[in-house]
């Protein structure tokens, strides 16, 4: 679809995800100074130790471990399933959700603990309503 | 500080009614509570109610507007799925305090059916089953994934609650569905999200729940004490920090900390409880409280539901009304629902699903977000 509102270049589709004109795409943790806590997205104070103007910008990994998931069958009209919405911890620190994809969603073929990479790719062709094309980031499995 | 009993209390049977309103639906609960003690709207000091879908919407007034506009002090509240528990605990407190020594709270939701939950909205595009998922059912199946992953706790594990569950509610007119599921009707019904089948989802209802509560003083002055019970704790809290808690809820840390409150604040222990209604939203969440609320070891779990400890006649039952799996779980009524099936047994009118002999009972909910709500009852010494 063309829209003459549309940007050139695709948008992330969470303020945390960073697209560097130049540079790989990354994810960004707000890391509390005094007591390290990692959080997405920005904030005044930490809601760790209450810290406040301590929380400053980090480049977060892309290779973690997959703490749990879920492969959900059933979703809202209009949303391809299934799909398997995996938690996964990041080397260094930082959480996130998100799908995991290359994998069969078979319980058997996905165990807790395994090391996943974030990759980043366009957003399942999902479009805004200016015609915008969004980069999202997914998980696979890593050696 | 006064002691504070629930004195009438009752729920209307949860279905579904489109046809009807809110303020409806809650005032049909409120003149049963009301009925259950022989009081009348305008012995009423206050009114707390509880319900979410229409959070801003005034339905305490709207209710009083049905039944009596004595022109009492209403509180409209709302706390995710703890909303109900939540009024509740307001109208406890007011009674405690010495505020008013007879007050009313009512807890009522509308819901149609559906998925709860999703993740995103706003601005840019849909984030479910984009960035994984935020629909309630797989929230609550990572949230027990964490003790599979703990414990080696199994698909037919968490299924065994639902089982159960939906047993104990064909011994309870007022729950929504009264019907038998076998272990393999729950494990092969339609997959929502793993490991939770549709029958291990809670059923979205409509429905009402309200009690009334008074102070001793004012509860003997009445006649009222042969059928009180004691609202012997209550307790709130709301999530601490976690490691993981803006990616993924935490429901553990802070029904831990409640039952602490709790167990500190009545002078009992999990080994008093002889009864337990908590918030099986989704089977998989059962298992975790099974530990959260000490009713076992840590890891536990999956034997106390292997064993039968928590059914009916076994050594803890918990959700014997049905629960919210089986009994229905109109989002705003559950935190005075589970109230009314303790106090019910505590009472000994229970009928086909009686406790024998119970004399200390506890309520959970967790509404997500997240805030947990847990009630300690206890029968009145004749």
């Amino acid at each position: 679809m063309s829209n003459a509102k549309a940007s050139a270049a695709p948008l992330p589709a969470v303020p945390y995800l960073k697209l560097p004109p130049d540079g790989e795409p990354y994810l960004e943790g707000q890391k509390c100074g005094p007591c390290g806590a990692i959080f997405l997205g920005e904030r005044q104070v930490c809601s760790k130790c209450g810290a406040k103007g301590a929380l400053e910008a980090t480049r977060l990994a892309n290779r973690g471990k997959l703490h749990v998931y879920s492969i959900v069958h059933r979703s809202f009209p209009g949303i391809e399933v299934p799909y398997i919405s995996a938690i996964v911890d990041l080397e260094g620190g930082g959480t996130v959700k998100g799908n995991l994809i290359n994998i069969e969603p078979d319980p058997e073929k996905i165990a807790f603990g395994m090391p996943v990479e974030v990759v980043y790719q366009d957003a399942l062709g999902r479009r805004d309503k200016e015609g915008n094309a969004y980069i999202a980031y997914f998980f696979q499995p890593a050696s | 500080m006064t002691d504070a009993f629930v004195v009438g209390i009752d729920m209307i049977k949860f279905g579904r009614f489109p046809e009807r309103t809110v303020p409806d639906i809650g005032a049909e609960s409120a003149l049963l509570a009301l009925d259950d003690c022989g009081l009348k709207i305008q012995d009423m000091q206050a009114l707390y109610c509880g319900n979410l879908g229409q959070a801003s919407a005034m339905v305490g007034q709207r209710i009083l507007q049905e039944i009596g506009q004595t022109g009492m002090p209403v509180v409209n509240c709302a706390n995710a799925c703890a909303t109900g528990a939540t009024a509740f605990r307001e109208a406890w407190m007011s009674v405690k305090a010495g505020v008013y020594d007879l007050v009313l709270a009512v807890g009522v939701e509308q819901m149609g059916k559906g998925l709860l939950g999703g993740v995103g909205g706003g601005k840019g595009i849909p984030r479910e089953g984009l960035l994984g998922s935020g629909t309630m059912p797989a929230v609550f199946a990572e949230a027990g994934q964490e003790h599979a992953n703990k414990y080696g706790t199994t698909f037919e594990q968490f299924a065994k609650v639902s089982v159960k569950n939906h047993h104990h509610s064909t011994l309870n007119a007022k729950a929504m569905y009264q019907i038998e599921t076998p272990l393999d009707v729950v494990m092969n019904a339609e997959m929502i999200a793993y490991p939770n089948t549709k029958l291990m989802c809670s059923v979205n209802v409509d429905g009402s729940a309200a009690a009334v509560i008074a102070s001793e003083k004012k509860a003997r002055e009445l006649g009222l004490m042969a059928r009180a019970v004691k609202v012997s704790a209550s307790a709130l809290t709301s999530d601490p920090w976690q490691e993981r808690d803006l990616v993924m809820p935490d429901v553990n840390t802070c029904t831990r900390r409640a039952r602490d409150k709790a167990f500190e604040m009545a002078g009992v222990g999990a080994e008093d409880i002889d009864l337990v209604e908590l918030h099986d939203c989704f089977a998989t969440a059962e298992i975790l409280h099974y530990e959260n609320l000490g009713l076992c070891d840590e890891g536990e779990a999956g034997r106390l539901i292997d064993e039968g400890e928590t059914a009916l006649g076994g050594r803890i039952p918990v959700n014997v009304s049905g629960g919210l799996l089986s009994k229905g779980h109109p989002l705003g009524a559950t935190g005075i629902a589970n109230i009314y099936e303790v106090s019910t047994h505590l009472r000994g009118e229970a009928g086909k699903r009686q406790v024998e002999g119970a004399k200390v009972g506890m309520t959970h909910v967790i509404g997500l977000g997240s805030a947990c709500g847990i009630h300690i009852l206890e029968k009145v010494a004749a």
